[in-house]
């Protein structure tokens, strides 16, 4: 008798293989990275560059701008990059130290900041990052006056967009002496990320603890507030109210080291929803320019950079795609040419290239996200270094190309107007009207933008 | 001695003054007013009395300097420290000796909820009762209370120790009451010399991990 095979589209192959796993392990999954299902995003979006009724700048060649400055609300020295595209924090911890180094290196190279993470300051990093914003987060890992009087700005973590709500895991395997060490616990646990800050309680709080943090350093730097996409509108204007100079707000398909996969796929809001709930809670608040906003979660490309400015971003912030310039996924590690091949390394871990979320492992085959000593060794940090710059030079080069094509001669000055959607999902979200259409979706017809 | 007068100057001027300090090895804070972040991120080994009431973080991440204040404090004293002295004569609010990496903290009175939580190192100690949740997550350091603990003290501990003189509401997730040796009535009786109060050692109860939440799968068993 033929075989039949209907598909079941509730239990279908992979829903079957996480209830066998579930059944047989009695435990969950924790993985790194993000989410990985469809969701939309600004690939949804497209824009309307210039023709008849707009004139374009000419290509590669007329100057486009792409200076970009952060925290001018109440620091003395706001932070200065020469480009809107920043990298994410990620810890040491999280990341090797070479890691850390190489990111550092190329975000100097082309002007830009990187970011701490949950387990303090490294040498290295400071070292080799002009621009560094050190993170102030529940766990506190690490955390102390003097590598915060050493930070150009301070950015205080109240959840991730990967897990808004939730709190980190670095298990066991990862916690060497020196990582363990820097966190004050045991080597060889796993460390639980709090999900909570210790220290405040609430909005009203957290502006009393922005405050302490500017007296202690002088007012100098600003200070950056980050949070996951859930309620977005709301938590902008508490992070605003809480004095903010900078809010960051990272959407659910932003990245993590570890978590919990219920966390990563089922909690949180799309990077594109958040960005227009963002600007439209900081326009209601008549703060729009004055406190900038940072955008992250699926930041890929110099088209995603351009969309998130366009829908009203100061800058956008990078995890992911660094860590795959750094070799992520890649079949070769960036290590000199000493390996050509470490696919049998992604197998032992159960994946292969461009499938693998294995960062909680310790065992990352390209030497980004482990302590292992040997592994560690596959990330050469000038190869790494190189690599990384080539990708935020290639995203600033798309982002510029696409200003240029839209008329401005600032990246800064990619609008909203400029953008369509190309699904009813998107309009309604990114708040743009349907391609072809006057209408977005979810606005009346008597409202701006409404049908 | 020098004398910064809050009524006179605002709270950014007087931490700027101590932070780029020329000569003052003493200073006395009058008219507080429950003002918040006093005498925050201070590195310097000098004394600073706060005569009254203060307001949250007082002696915030504090390095070397010994600040006293004669009066109350709001939440979050002390908060990552990480040497030095302070030292509170009446009472603190909740979160006193949050994340401290080290140093002395010393409440004369009492302590609200989460005392000492995330604690990282140094050491807290308590004249009078502290609220519940106390010691929650401390990874390292010595809380000790000479009064009664509120409910779920030591939730989810890593290798901090508390020594408890009074009553204990309940013990939180994972934190377990063990043997006081004569090693802790020697750690307790230094402590409480160096806080200057005077309790009997010999009283005090010892709570520290049971390390059953060290790793992640112990969850599965929902118990806790």
């Amino acid at each position: 008798m033929a075989i039949r095979r209907e598909e079941n589209s509730l239990y279908g192959p992979d829903v079957l293989a996480y209830i066998q796993r579930a059944a047989e392990h009695g435990v969950y999954d924790i993985r790194g990275l993000g989410a990985k299902r469809r969701v939309p995003h600004f690939d949804d979006l497209v824009f309307l560059t210039a023709s008849m009724s707009r004139y374009p700048l000419e290509g590669y060649r007329e100057r486009c701008t792409t200076k970009t400055v952060l925290g001018t609300r109440h620091a003395k020295k706001p932070i200065e990059l020469a480009i809107p595209i920043t990298v994410a924090g990620m810890s040491f911890g999280a990341l090797s130290a070479r890691s850390k180094e190489a990111i550092g290196r190329a975000a100097t190279a082309v002007g830009t900041s990187t970011t701490t993470g949950d387990g303090g300051m490294t040498p290295e990093e400071r070292e080799s990052s002009k621009t560094l914003v050190y993170q102030c987060l529940p766990s506190r890992y690490g955390f102390n006056p003097d590598d915060l009087r050493k930070a150009d700005a301070i950015e205080v973590v109240v959840g991730q967009g990967a897990k808004p709500g939730g709190g980190g895991m670095l298990l066991g395997q990862k916690i060497t002496e020196r990582v363990a060490a820097m966190r004050t616990l045991p080597a060889g646990i796993d460390q639980r990320s709090a999900c909570r800050h210790p220290d405040w309680t609430g909005p009203d709080d957290l502006a009393i603890k922005i405050v302490e943090l500017r007296e202690i350093t002088d007012w100098q730097v600003p200070i950056y507030v980050k949070i996951g996409a859930s309620r977005v509108f709301n938590d902008v204007k508490l992070a605003v109210k809480s004095g903010a100079d900078v809010v960051v707000v990272d959407g659910m398909q932003g990245g993590t080291a570890a978590t919990q996969q219920v966390f990563i796929e089922h909690a949180g809001i799309p990077t594109l929803p958040a960005v227009r709930q963002a600007v439209e809670a900081l326009e209601e608040m008549g703060v729009y320019g004055e406190v900038q906003l940072v955008v992250s979660g699926g930041i890929r490309t110099g088209a995603d950079v351009a969309k998130a400015l366009a829908l009203g971003a100061d800058a956008v912030s990078i995890g992911q795609g660094v860590l795959m310039a750094l070799g992520c996924n890649a079949p070769r590690p960036l290590d000199g040419g000493t390996h050509e091949d470490v696919s049998a390394d992604y197998a032992k871990l159960g994946t292969e290239p461009g499938y693998c979320h294995h960062c909680q492992s310790g065992r990352c085959p390209v030497g980004v996200t482990t302590q292992d000593p040997s592994l560690e060794l596959r990330l050469e940090p000038t190869e790494g270094a190189r690599a990384l710059r080539n990708y935020l030079n290639v995203l600033t080069m798309e982002l510029t190309t696409l200003a240029r094509a839209c008329g401005k001669s600032n990246v800064h000055h990619l609008e909203r107007e400029d953008l369509v959607a190309l699904t009813v999902e998107a309009a309604a979200m990114a708040g743009v009207p349907l391609a072809g259409t006057s209408w977005i979706p979810g606005r009346r017809s008597s409202e701006p933008g409404g049908w | 001695m020098t004398v910064l007068d809050l009524e006179q100057l605002s709270v950014r001027e007087i931490n700027y003054a101590l932070h780029h300090r020329d000569s003052m090895e003493s200073v006395t804070l009058v008219n507080p007013g429950g003002a918040h972040n006093l005498a925050v991120g201070l590195d310097w080994p000098g004394e600073v009395e706060i005569r009254g009431h203060a307001g949250y973080f007082v002696g915030g991440m504090n390095k070397q300097a010994t600040i006293t204040v004669h009066g109350s404090v709001a939440s979050s004293v002390a908060e990552n420290m990480m040497s030095g002295l302070v030292r509170v004569r009446g009472n603190a609010s909740q979160c006193a000796g949050a994340s401290m990496h080290g140093g002395l903290l010393v409440v004369e009175g009492d302590a609200a909820a989460r005392c000492g939580i995330s604690l990282k190192g140094g050491d807290v100690v308590v004249g009078g009762r502290v609220g519940h949740a106390s010691g929650f997550m401390a990874q390292a350091g010595r809380i000790v209370v000479c009064g009664d603990a509120g409910a779920s003290l030591g939730d989810s501990l890593y290798e901090a120790v508390i020594y408890v003189g009074g009553g204990i509401k309940s013990l939180g997730a994972d934190a377990q009451e063990e043997e006081m040796t004569e090693a802790d009535v020697v750690v307790v009786r230094a402590l409480l010399a160096k806080a200057g109060l005077a309790e009997d050692p010999a009283r005090f109860r010892r709570v520290a991990s049971a390390r059953t939440l060290y790793h992640w799968n112990a969850d599965a068993q929902q118990e806790y």
